[in-house]
């Protein structure tokens, strides 16, 4: 059950990821056009909802990076007992976490560069 | 005794029509973006909060252009093909199927396209 709805979210998130595919390439678009349609797409970017959905792509990345990484080791025909599979998507929930954590703290606290674009 | 006909045995497609193809694709472009959008994550939380100038000068760097175009390359094939699965899973009905392909081919080539244009543009203006 529960390896099951981890294998959901993996495509789920794969799908929500597509989207913020598009984004990516309308924000480097922004970039080329020069520095006001980039400050007008940061705008966009830094709006409520957008802040979310960033947070939530994130979240979505990290997830689907780490569970990439199990799906990788099962091609080579590892881990593919079910205790194994079982005990590596706590693995792969837990990396999520807390690397999810210190992406936040990298946005609002990273060395230096504090993340005034989000916090603002 | 297997259930697959001797013409489909030598064919090789399978059910999709593609053999397996596709699946290498999506490992390989998988194993390529480990690296490809750690540098590229790592490097943007760097530059936060991501002024113009910054990244300007960032994606201007050779090999940053270079990995950058890789980076967008890699991305859209492989989220084209994981997009392409779910909708040969889950979606049934040829006209919806057709259409929903169709939409997702055009999102990401167009994506695709204009990704690595601006890459290229902010690399070479």
């Amino acid at each position: 059950m529960y390896t099951m709805a981890l294998s959901f979210l993996h495509r789920s998130m794969g799908v929500a990821l597509s989207v913020g595919f598009m984004v990516f390439a309308w924000w480097l678009m922004a970039l080329a056009q020069g520095p006001q349609a980039y400050s007008d797409a940061v705008e966009v970017l830094r709006h409520g909802i957008f802040k979310l959905l960033l947070g939530g792509w994130a979240l979505a990345f990290i997830y689907h990076f780490c569970n990439g990484i199990r799906h990788l080791v099962w091609d080579t025909g590892a881990g593919l007992e079910k205790h194994q599979a079982r005990r590596s998507g706590a693995v792969v929930v837990i990396a999520t976490l807390a690397l999810f954590a210190l992406f936040v703290w990298a946005v609002y606290f990273g060395p230096g560069v504090l993340g005034a674009a989000v916090v603002k | 005794m297997s259930l697959r006909t001797p013409l489909g045995k030598v064919l090789a497609r399978g059910s999709a029509g593609e053999g397996a193809g596709h699946w290498w694709q999506q490992r390989v472009t998988a194993i390529a973006l480990v690296p490809l959008t750690l540098w590229f994550v790592i490097g943007l939380l760097r530059r936060l909060p991501s002024k113009f100038e910054d990244m300007q000068v960032w994606l201007s760097q050779p090999w940053s252009a270079v990995l950058a175009l890789l980076l967008v390359v890699t991305l859209a094939v492989h989220s084209k093909l994981g997009v392409q699965v779910v909708i040969e899973d889950y979606v049934h009905g040829k006209t919806a199927k057709t259409t929903l392909l169709l939409i997702s081919t055009f999102a990401h080539v167009a994506a695709a396209v204009a990704a690595a244009f601006a890459v290229l543009r902010v690399a070479l203006a």
